[in-house]
């Protein structure tokens, strides 16, 4: 039996648009922490310790701004639940354990640790604290 | 001469109500309409309307972003450029606002930065706001802790 063209070009289309589907709900930026975390080693020439990123990030600091004097200020110390930012705006989960689309996007990535490593250390993060911070946060 | 007494009479009330600003009771604020604004904007709190703020505000703000109410909230010059020149283009004080009621009561040095801190919202606040609700708003910069059109422009429904 011959399949008519109309129902040819419906499995086409149909099978196109699961297809489109999938690739928006995949959501594919430019990278992922892994790779991050790879790029940042290597500029540090060291290897990353996600122990020395749990310190680093549940820390408090002195050097940054005084209302932001950790990174658990805004995130809080469960970074499997929502942190809150000061104006009381919710910040979907760090972990990407829970939130998957973490640390797809390289610019938005290098945007936030350039903003908030000057507002919690008052300076900007090396790239080994950068792959200390991303392996930890990997990890949970 | 009762004539034109009684047509004063009916006419100088609607009269007086063209004097008193916008009728709040369907006041809408326009809504952010630049996407570039709205996303970069609105990362930590309602990406705010620019016809709250005069321009020289926003120009402010927007020249001491790495120190923004206490935190780095820095862009690249291009995209940082776009916003500002979206925010002056559409802030209370330009051609063709309607928002220009807000800068009753600012001196025209005066560079207020919070909008909570703008008279008419003082003044519009006052009052009106328990303890308890503030404690809860937490910041007077979250609006929609009260106001739940407030991205939409609707300020009346709290």
């Amino acid at each position: 039996m011959k399949t008519s063209r109309t129902i040819r070009q419906g499995l086409i289309a149909g099978a196109l648009l699961v297809a489109g589907s999938l690739a928006v709900w995949a959501a594919p930026g430019d990278t992922n922490a892994r790779q991050l975390i790879a790029q940042f080693s290597a500029q540090a020439g060291s290897t990353a310790s996600a122990a020395r990123g749990k310190a680093l990030f549940t820390g408090r600091h002195t050097g940054g701004k005084p209302d932001t004097p950790s990174c658990t200020t805004c995130h809080t110390a469960n970074l499997k639940g929502p942190g809150k930012t000061r104006a009381g705006k919710v910040i979907e989960p760090m972990a990407p354990s829970v939130n998957p689309n973490r640390f797809t996007d390289s610019a938005k990535v290098a945007k936030w640790f350039r903003r908030n490593c000057n507002s919690v250390l008052g300076r900007e993060c090396t790239a080994g604290e950068k792959a200390d911070i991303l392996a930890w946060l990997s990890s949970i | 001469m009762n004539r034109m007494l009684k047509n004063v009479a009916m006419v100088l009330p609607v009269a007086m109500l063209s004097l008193a600003g916008p009728l709040r009771a369907d006041a809408r604020i326009p809504v952010v309409s630049d996407e570039l604004t709205k996303t970069e904007c609105s990362a930590c709190h309602m990406a705010f309307q620019p016809a709250f703020l005069p321009a020289r505000s926003w120009k402010t703000i927007m020249a001491t972003l790495d120190n923004h109410f206490g935190e780095d909230a820095s862009l690249d010059e291009a995209t940082r450029a776009a916003i500002e020149d979206y925010l002056v283009a559409n802030a209370a004080d330009a051609p063709g606002s309607r928002t220009s009621w807000m800068l009753r009561g600012v001196g025209e040095y005066d560079v207020i930065l919070r909008i909570s801190e703008m008279p008419w919202w003082v003044r519009e606040h006052r009052g009106e706001v328990s303890q308890r609700s503030w404690n809860r708003a937490g910041s007077k910069s979250n609006c929609t802790a009260c106001h739940r059109g407030a991205e939409r422009g609707y300020f009346d429904d709290d």
